[in-house]
């Protein structure tokens, strides 16, 4: 039998889009290569790969409860993230913006889909984004708010968001995923 | 209203709010709509009333099983998982769901989202258009592109799944932003396909309650 070949994940290390599929890699426990690239495609479709992990790779973790309630949830949080903020921040729509408008515009984008997440995760959350296992969720979350802060947005009105995001960052599959921690990262932004 | 029945809350000409008519129609599932007007009253999405039940003030929402589901991936995936039957949106094949997903992530992540009515109504009147139809060029660049590799009679094999729900709509947006569609001759021909079925039909935004009489089929 042939060697099954290790995955290739192309990969730019401050990319949230990239950085949610290297969570999941790492949650899964699959080791993998990256090639590094430095154009920014739209983010639209990691949610599939991570959607493909799942299903092929059921241990060490599920990244999606077994209720369907809950997975509806689950990924209906995820499409909050990446379909209702990420791609309106993303930095192709940024550049059109202009210079002037970015920082305003990707704030406003922020706020808004950070204000509809606070008030899901009321009746979702547990000590994660739903109940208490970790999950696709969680995996969209984290990055997110890295973006958020890089646009210096202010989280008092976000608790929840807050609170979880801050208990996810000890877990080491978020850490070694993160973007200061890439084969790509410039040495002024390494950890 | 009958007890017990799934209620939508839909705007008629939302491509989001169409994708779920379509899952319900396929799923066989018979459903009431409760119309929300985007526009109307300053938008009808934004009373306190709707926001209880939509946090991110949008169209589609899906009360049903005793639970209120928005995001219409979410809602589509929620009804594939609860009601395998009569049809299948989504294949058994691990390789071919991430094909269906990838597809539908690119309509629904990459197009939708960027030209949506609240992101339009940024951009101003004189840049809407424009903005619009280089959004729906780029993601049906994209789409074109993958389409060779996994379309059969729609847009994965020859089963129809969740792809070809989120692509019939998109075209309609595309088209009434007068986009040129020579370039997408696989996109055109599985979107003619499509609209020739019934759930496709009778889910159509000129076919809804809240469609306006000059709009009507």
């Amino acid at each position: 039998m042939a060697v099954p070949e290790k995955p290739i994940l192309y990969s730019y290390f401050r990319s949230s889009c990239s950085w949610r599929v290297r969570i999941a890699l790492a949650l899964k426990g699959i080791d993998y290569d990256i090639i590094p690239i430095n154009l920014i495609k739209d983010g639209g479709q990691q949610l599939a790969i991570i959607e493909y992990l799942e299903e092929t790779r059921p241990t060490p973790i599920r990244l999606l409860p077994q209720d369907p309630k809950k997975r509806a949830s689950v990924r209906m949080i995820s499409d909050i993230i990446a379909s209702g903020i990420q791609p309106l921040q993303n930095l192709s729509v940024l550049k059109k913006m202009g210079q002037e408008t970015q920082l305003t515009w990707a704030r406003a984008v922020i706020n808004s889909g950070f204000g509809a997440l606070e008030h899901v995760l009321q009746s979702t959350a547990g000590k994660y984004c739903v109940g208490d296992e970790i999950s696709m969720a969680d995996i969209c979350l984290v990055p997110q708010v890295a973006n958020a802060e890089r646009f210096k947005v202010d989280f008092s009105p976000y608790p929840t968001i807050s609170r979880i995001n801050k208990t996810l960052l000890t877990m080491e599959a978020f850490q070694v995923s993160h973007p200061s921690r890439q084969p790509d990262t410039p040495p002024e932004l390494r950890a």
